[in-house]
């Protein structure tokens, strides 16, 4: 359980997928703009995460790794998620209308999102077992729900506030980003020392 | 000519980091040094090149409606290949660029440019707008991994330059310093960009990546802004 916890902690802040790892910065920076959007589309990541784990650990540890098909996974992950996003949207759509108008509008874009491909291969790197890829998935998926609330909040700021021509759009959108992360610096080894 | 225009346009006037802001996830996370910059642009200019020829070679074979899952597995099929010769011929740069190596299959220019040249044009011209997107993405990588390489450590290739004079600032290496960085190279951009009459970058992350033609929350964000 506290092994869990940490795992879920870490995810979340001392390796933020966006802040600290740079995975999902296309829709860091792209859906951020608005509040409403910006947990729409977090909620839709993580959603998607854990069924991409889910799916993709099974196939990898049962189907590729025992026939020496590992260099495969790459090809064979994106192909899975592709999948996995369009059956999500069926799915969806069809039995759950509420959550499809609600998430619906996010998915094309999670199947070119690197975040999605990025937690299912490094559950792989780091040799989690199959419950504590699901927790790091989570945590991955929250902790971008996480940067993407925070920083919607910032760039509301942002908006209302005299830019340089210069740095008008983008650039100031990276510095204010930048001192974000600079923020999520002070958590680095928070999760270990917290369940001590 | 126009065939070195194609070339040449992904250098500076179409560069695909600075004025498209396509594949920004790769270029914060492995400009830390600038061989590991050198690294990931050249692994993304091969697979450029070889997914435009093949795509370009089969565009008219490929049913529209499936296009993008076939886009996707050509690129996956070259980033297979150079993450295995990587692995065999350069271990450091596999280790230095872990994850981003895998990730390139998802990097939005190699995407973009299938969908928005090599799904329209003939070989030729998609393999030099292949060839021309790869170089100005390596030389963006490099730029970037030079100035956080000799901030941060005050070395560029490892070689020392004012390490040993000044105290380098190690949080250019660290991700603050890769969005610090990057967001100052745009605002020169865009400066640059202003003088000579242009429009500076509009759209920011994925409005500009044609995977998500037709993305609602592409097109409400557009409006806002």
């Amino acid at each position: 359980m506290k092994e869990m916890l940490i795992i879920l902690v870490a995810a979340i802040l001392s390796e933020n997928f966006v802040l600290s790892k740079f995975m999902g910065i296309c829709p860091f920076l792209g859906v951020s703009k608005k509040l409403s959007t910006a947990f729409g589309m977090s909620c839709a990541v993580t959603f998607v995460m854990v069924l991409a784990t889910a799916a993709t650990y099974p196939i990898y540890a049962y189907l590729l790794e025992p026939n020496e098909l590992g260099y495969l996974q790459t090809i064979v992950f994106i192909l899975v998620i592709a999948t996995l996003v369009q059956f999500v949207e069926i799915v969806l759509r069809k039995f759950i209308p509420p959550l499809y108008n609600a998430l619906g509008i996010y998915l094309p874009l999670i199947t070119t999102n690197c975040a999605v491909l990025g937690v299912t291969i490094l559950n792989f790197t780091k040799e989690f077992t199959y419950t504590q890829s699901l927790v790091n998935s989570l945590g991955a998926g929250l902790g971008f729900m996480l940067a993407m609330v925070l920083f919607a909040g910032v760039r509301s700021r942002i908006e209302a506030s005299d830019v340089p021509k210069a740095l008008k759009g983008l650039p100031i959108t990276l510095i204010a980003a930048a001192l974000v992360s600079l923020s999520f610096l002070g958590f680095s080894n928070i999760a270990n020392n917290l369940f001590k | 000519m126009s065939l070195f225009k194609e070339f040449s346009k992904g250098i500076i006037r179409e560069n695909p980091v600075l004025r498209l802001v396509l594949g920004t996830c790769p270029t914060l996370a492995v400009t830390t040094s600038a061989k590991n910059a050198l690294g990931m642009g050249l692994a993304a200019t091969v697979v450029l090149i070889g997914s435009n020829v093949v795509i370009s070679l089969l565009r008219k074979v490929i049913p529209d409606k499936v296009r993008i899952p076939a886009f996707i597995t050509i690129i996956a099929a070259f980033v297979t290949i150079v993450q295995m010769f990587v692995k065999a011929f350069l271990p450091s740069i596999n280790d230095a660029l872990g994850i981003f190596l895998p990730l390139i299959v998802v990097n939005c220019i190699i995407l973009g440019r299938a969908e928005m040249f090599a799904s329209k044009n003939p070989v030729l011209p998609s393999a030099l707008d292949g060839a021309g997107m790869g170089v100005g993405f390596t030389c963006t990588l490099l730029l970037m991994g030079s100035i956080r390489e000799l901030i941060g450590a005050g070395t560029i290739f490892g070689f020392a330059v004012t390490a040993g004079h000044i105290e380098p600032m190690m949080i250019m290496t660290m991700a603050p310093g890769g969005f610090f960085v990057f967001g100052v190279l745009v605002a020169l951009a865009n400066k640059l960009a202003d003088k000579m009459g242009k429009k500076p970058v509009e759209h920011t992350g994925c409005g500009n990546c044609h995977a998500c033609d037709g993305c609602s929350a592409c097109e409400s964000k557009e409006e806002n802004a």
